[in-house]
C-alpha cells in the first residue's frame, strides 16, 4: 500500500497523484494540449519456425497456455468485455494463474461486471495485485474503500486503446474469448452460441500484447470467416465448453424506458436535433443502450421518417432499434462498437452494412483521426454535470465508483455532445455546483436536455442560434439548478470523501483529470 | 417493517411506505412517550446529501404539530419535502398527537385563477398516495391534473392521502396546469373538503352524483370554506354522473350552482349500474353521454369524457377521442402521461375545419364593418349559428395552439 501520494494540481485545478502503480504521471494539461511524440509501441517478433505449420495452435487447457506463455508474478494479463456480465473466461483465466501459483498480477480488462467479484477474492489472496480497468458494484467498493494494493486506473475504451499503443500499459498475455475461432487463431464474435457481434475491445490486446490466448467454445476448420481478430497475432487455441452465459451475453430484447419523463428527455433531445438543423440528409449520431438513448432514437427515427431525412451512418452499440433503422434505409450503415442485443447480433452477422469497428478507428485519440469526432451528435448519459458543463460518469455523487468511462470522454469529441440525463434522482440533484468526480470537461460539453428544460453550453452561440425562435424549451443550466433545489429543499450536503486516492480517472490522452478518493 | 419497542401498541402509530421499491416516499412510526423528548432514528437512501436536512425538518414538523414528547423512526426513500411533512404529520394524529394543528410545506405561487371555460381536454389522475407521480404531472403539459382521494386511495389510507394532498396542492408546482381534486363520496368528501380547500385548489369533482342537493351541499361547505380562509378565487365543480339516476337528474345537477363548470361521467360504475359490459365502442353508454352533452349544454357548461383504461392502446385512445369529440365533449380524462398528446389530437379540429371556420369568421367581420345584416361567403349564404360555430372553433384553435403565428394575432 502506497505510503504517501504525491498530489499535483492539474490544469483544471484536481488534484491528482504523481506517481501510479510505480508509474510517473502526467497532469490534465487541457483539451488537445498533450501531444506526445515518439514512436508506439511493439510486440516482440516472432517466427514461424516456432508455430506448427498446420495452423493447429490448440493446447489441452488455459493452464498449460498460460505456462507456455512464461506467466510469472508481477505480470499484466488482459481480457475483453464483449460478453458482458456473461463472461466466464477472464475468471477462469484468473483462476488458473491462481493454480499456478502466481502472485501479483495486473489484471487489464477493458472492463469488469459484477458477475467477476470473486476477482475479489483473488486480490485477497494476492494472485492480483490491482485492477486497471473499469470496476463497479462489488469491485467498485473494494476499490473505493480503499482495500485493493494498487489505484484503479480508469481509462475510456479509446484511451485503453492509447495507453497500450503509447506503451503506458504493457500487456504480458491477453486472453481473448472468442464466439468464434479457428484453430489458427482466426477469431470472431458474430457467430457461435455465444455470439456477442463486435470483438473490437480486444483488437489492441491481440496486436500489442508479448503472447495472445484465444479461448473458444465455437472451433470451426480453418478459416474462420469472417475474422475480427488475426490468427497470426495468436500464440495458442483453447477450446472449451462454454465462454460465458448466452442470456447475459446479450439481452434477448433492449427495452425502450417506460418512464414518462426519461421519455420527455428522450422526445426533448430528439427535437433539438431536429430543431437544430443537425437532422438533415447525410447525417451521422450515436446513442448508447441505456433507456433514454433507446428512447431518443425512436422518437428520432418517426421524425426522419416525418422529414423524409436519411442519416449516412450511425455508431453503435448497436440494437434493435438501429437494426430497424438500417433496414428501413434510414440509415446507409451501423459502424458498430459493441452489439447489444440479439437483433443486433443477428444483424452484424448478415448484413454487411452493420460493420464492426475498434477503439483504434472510433476512438484513439493518439491517431490520425478518429470517427467520434466525425458523428454530428451524440447522445450520453451522466451521473451529474455541473454548471459549467462538466460531467461526471464514474462516481456516485457520493464518491463510490458507479461504472467505467466506456466510449464516454471518446464521444465528447462529437459535433454535438449532448447529456440527457434527468434533474435529479429521488432527491440527488443531477445538476450540481462541481462534480464529485470531473470525467468530461465542460468545454467539450454542449447540451444537456432534462425534464425540465434545455441547456445550451454558453460556448455554444452557434447551437443557440439554430434554436431561437423554436418552442423548445431552452433554460439557463443555473436556472434549471436553481428549480431542482428549490425541489429538492436546498442544496445537498458536499459527500465527505477522504484524503487518500484509491483511482484516477485518465483522459484520453493519458494524462491524469482526476482522483478518485477513499470513502468510508 | 418497524414495529413499536414497547407495548404501548395503542398510541403508537406509523404512517407512508418504504421498500426497495418505493421510490420518493418515506416511512415514519411514532411512539409518543411521557417524557424525554424527541428521539429520531433516520435510515435514509439520500442521507449523505439530506440526513441532517430531513432531520431537521422531522424535528421542526413535529414541534410545528405540538409533539413534545415520542421515539420517532423515519426510513426515507428519497421523499421530498412535502412528502415528508405529509407523512409525518400523518403518524403523529394517527398517534392521537397533534390535533388541530398543520404542519404546511413552504408555498409555490399560484397559478392564475382559472376560468370557467377554460380548455379542459385532458385531465390527468393522480391517485392520492402515490407521491413519486406529482412531482413531474405538470412537466406533460395536460390541461389539468386531477389529485384523486377516492377510487385509488384505500380506505385505510383516506387521512394520508388528505394531507399529502393538502402538501401537494401547497408545494407543488403544476405549471400552468388546473389543480383539481376528486373528493370522496359526501359525507366522507366534506372532510376531504376541510383539509383541501383552504390551499386554493381550482375544481372539485364530486364523485357518484345522483341529485342536485349533494352539489349544493358541497357547494356551500366550500363558499364557508372561502370565507373562513380568505379565499377569493373561483373553485369550480365537476360533478361525475355514475349511475343511471345520475344521468336521469343530469341537467338538474348541472344547474344546481353557477360554480358547477363541467360535467363528466364515469363509465365503469355507470355500466355496472345498468347491468351491461362496457366495451371499446361505447355503443352502451352512447345514450348517456349524448344526455350528458346536452344537459351540460343546456346548463351553459362544459361536458367531459370519462376515462380510457388502456393505456397500451393509443390507437383505440384516439377513436374514443374522436367520437368523444364528435359527440359533443371537450375533453376526457386520462391515466397516463402518454396519453395526453393522443387525447389533445383527439380533441383538435382538423386543419380543414380550422379553414372553414377561419373563412366564415373573416366573412362574418367584413359584414359587420360594413354593416350588412347577412354573411356571405362566395355565393353561400351563412346563418348565423354556424358564424357562432364558426367563432368558436377558431377560438378554441387558438387557444390550442394550433393557429399559425399571424393568425392568431385576430
Amino acid at each position: 500500500m502506497p505510503e504517501r501520494i504525491e498530489l499535483a494540481h492539474n490544469a483544471v485545478g484536481r488534484r491528482v497523484p504523481a506517481m501510479v502503480n510505480g508509474k510517473p504521471q502526467i497532469p490534465y494539461l487541457g483539451a488537445g494540449k498533450y501531444q506526445p511524440r515518439g514512436r508506439k509501441a511493439a510486440p516482440p517478433v516472432r517466427s514461424n519456425k516456432d508455430y506448427p505449420e498446420s495452423g493447429d495452435k490448440r493446447v489441452p487447457d488455459l493452464q498449460t497456455a498460460l505456462q507456455k506463455c512464461g506467466l510469472r508474478d508481477g505480470m499484466v494479463i488482459s481480457n475483453h468485455h464483449h460478453l458482458r456480465d456473461g463472461d466466464r473466461v477472464a475468471l477462469m483465466a484468473l483462476e488458473a494463474a491462481a493454480k499456478l501459483g502466481v502472485k501479483d498480477l495486473m489484471w487489464f480488462p477493458s472492463a469488469s461486471f459484477p458477475s467477476q467479484k470473486s476477482a475479489i477474492d483473488l486480490m485477497e489472496s494476492g494472485t492480483i495485485h490491482h485492477i486497471e480497468g473499469s470496476m463497479n458494484g462489488p469491485l467498485g467498493d473494494y476499490c473505493t474503500q480503499g482495500k485493493m494494493r494498487g489505484l484503479g486506473v480508469l481509462r475510456s475504451h479509446g484511451g485503453r486503446w492509447q495507453a497500450i499503443q503509447d506503451g503506458e500499459v504493457h500487456i504480458d498475455i491477453a486472453i481473448i474469448a472468442a464466439p468464434t475461432a479457428d484453430a489458427f487463431g482466426n477469431a470472431d464474435g458474430s457467430h457461435g452460441k455465444s455470439a456477442c457481434g463486435s470483438l473490437g475491445f480486444a483488437l489492441a490486446d491481440s496486436l500489442y500484447a508479448d503472447s495472445a490466448i484465444v479461448v473458444t467454445d465455437n472451433l470451426v476448420p480453418f478459416p474462420c470467416i469472417p475474422w475480427q481478430i488475426q490468427g497470426n497475432n495468436v500464440d495458442y487455441v483453447v477450446e472449451v465448453d462454454s465462454i460465458g452465459d448466452p442470456a447475459k451475453i446479450v439481452s434477448g430484447t433492449t427495452q425502450i424506458t417506460r418512464s414518462p419523463d426519461r421519455l420527455r428527455i428522450a422526445e426533448l433531445v430528439a427535437q433539438f436535433l431536429r430543431e437544430s438543423g443537425i437532422m438533415r440528409n447525410g447525417f451521422s449520431f450515436q446513442a448508447g443502450a441505456g433507456g433514454i438513448a433507446l428512447a431518443f432514437v425512436d422518437y428520432l427515427r418517426r421524425m426522419m421518417k416525418e422529414d423524409g431525412v436519411k442519416a449516412r451512418f450511425v455508431r453503435g452499440g448497436s440494437t434493435r432499434y438501429l437494426v430497424e433503422m438500417l433496414q428501413e434505409g434510414l440509415t446507409d450503415y451501423i459502424l458498430d462498437g459493441q452489439t447489444f442485443d440479439l437483433d443486433a447480433v443477428q444483424s452484424i452477422a448478415g448484413d454487411p452494412r452493420h460493420v464492426p469497428t475498434s477503439p483504434f478507428t472510433s476512438y484513439n485519440y493518439h491517431g490520425k483521426g478518429s470517427f467520434a469526432s466525425m458523428v454530428d451528435a451524440v447522445v450520453l448519459g451522466a451521473t451529474e454535470v455541473d454548471v459549467n458543463f462538466n460531467g461526471n460518469v464514474v462516481t456516485h455523487s457520493d464518491g463510490r465508483l458507479l461504472h467505467g468511462i466506456g466510449g464516454w470522454q471518446n464521444c465528447l469529441s462529437a459535433g454535438c455532445t449532448i447529456l440527457a440525463v434527468p434533474s435529479f434522482r429521488d432527491r440527488i440533484p443531477v445538476i450540481v455546483d462541481e462534480v464529485t468526480t470531473l470525467t468530461g470537461p465542460g468545454e467539450l460539453i454542449d447540451v444537456v436536455v432534462t425534464e425540465r428544460g434545455i441547456a445550451i453550453n454558453p460556448r455554444r452561440q452557434d447551437l443557440l442560434d439554430a434554436v431561437k425562435g423554436s418552442n423548445l424549451p431552452i433554460r439557463p443550466i443555473q436556472d434549471i439548478k436553481a428549480e431542482i433545489e428549490r425541489i429538492c429543499g436546498g442544496k445537498p450536503a458536499r459527500p465527505k470523501l477522504g484524503d487518500r486516492p484509491v483511482a484516477i480517472v485518465k483522459w484520453v490522452d493519458g494524462t491524469v483529470l482526476d482522483t478518485v478518493w477513499q470513502v468510508g | 417493517m418497524t414495529s413499536p419497542k414497547e407495548k404501548k401498541a395503542t398510541q403508537a402509530a406509523e404512517a407512508g411506505h418504504w421498500g426497495q421499491d418505493v421510490r420518493s416516499d418515506l416511512h415514519v412510526s411514532v411512539e409518543p412517550r411521557q417524557s424525554g423528548g424527541l428521539e429520531i432514528t433516520l435510515e435514509s437512501r439520500v442521507a449523505p446529501y439530506y440526513g441532517d436536512a430531513i432531520r431537521t425538518q422531522t424535528r421542526q414538523v413535529l414541534e410545528t404539530l405540538g409533539v413534545k414528547h415520542a421515539l420517532v423512526s423515519v426510513h426515507d426513500e428519497g421523499a421530498l419535502p412535502f412528502v415528508i411533512s405529509a407523512r409525518l404529520e400523518t403518524a403523529a394524529k394517527r398517534a392521537g398527537l397533534g390535533a388541530g394543528n398543520k404542519a404546511l410545506p413552504e408555498k409555490v405561487r399560484l397559478p392564475e385563477a382559472s376560468v370557467r371555460d377554460r380548455l379542459r381536454r385532458s385531465r390527468l389522475y393522480l391517485p392520492g398516495t402515490e407521491p413519486k407521480y406529482f412531482i413531474n404531472a405538470g412537466l406533460h403539459s395536460p390541461d389539468a391534473i386531477i389529485l384523486d382521494l377516492e377510487d385509488s386511495v384505500h380506505h385505510a389510507e383516506k387521512d394520508a392521502a388528505r394531507i399529502l394532498v393538502r402538501n401537494t396542492l401547497r408545494g407543488v408546482d403544476f405549471g400552468s396546469c388546473e389543480r383539481m381534486v376528486r373528493i370522496n363520496q359526501l359525507p366522507l368528501g366534506l372532510e376531504d373538503l376541510a383539509e383541501v380547500i383552504p390551499e386554493a385548489p381550482d375544481m372539485v369533482l364530486i364523485p357518484k352524483v345522483e341529485h342536485p342537493g349533494q352539489v349544493a351541499q358541497v357547494d356551500r361547505m366550500i363558499e364557508e370554506l372561502k370565507v373562513r380562509h380568505s379565499l377569493n378565487r373561483p373553485i369550480w365543480l365537476m360533478p361525475i354522473l355514475e349511475s343511471a339516476m345520475g344521468i336521469e337528474n343530469a341537467f338538474a345537477i348541472a344547474a344546481a350552482s353557477a360554480n358547477v363548470a363541467a360535467l363528466t361521467i364515469g363509465l365503469e360504475d355507470y355500466t355496472a349500474d345498468l347491468g351491461v359490459t362496457k366495451t371499446l365502442e361505447g355503443t352502451e353508454s352512447l345514450y348517456a353521454r349524448g344526455r350528458l352533452v346536452n344537459a351540460a349544454r343546456a346548463a351553459g357548461i362544459q361536458a367531459s369524457d370519462s376515462v380510457f383504461g388502456d393505456v397500451g392502446d393509443m390507437e383505440g385512445l384516439l377513436r374514443w377521442g374522436e367520437t368523444s369529440r364528435a359527440l359533443g365533449f371537450d375533453g376526457m380524462g386520462c391515466i397516463h402521461p402518454s396519453q395526453i398528446a393522443v387525447i389533445h389530437s383527439a380533441f383538435a379540429p382538423s386543419q380543414a375545419e380550422i379553414e372553414k371556420s377561419q373563412k366564415i369568421v373573416s366573412a362574418f367581420e367584413e359584414a359587420q364593418q360594413r354593416g350588412l345584416g347577412v354573411v356571405s361567403l362566395g355565393s353561400k349564404m351563412i346563418d348565423p349559428p354556424v358564424v357562432q360555430r364558426a367563432l368558436k372553433l377558431v377560438a378554441r384553435a387558438k387557444a390550442m395552439g394550433l393557429l399559425p403565428k399571424e393568425a392568431a394575432r385576430n
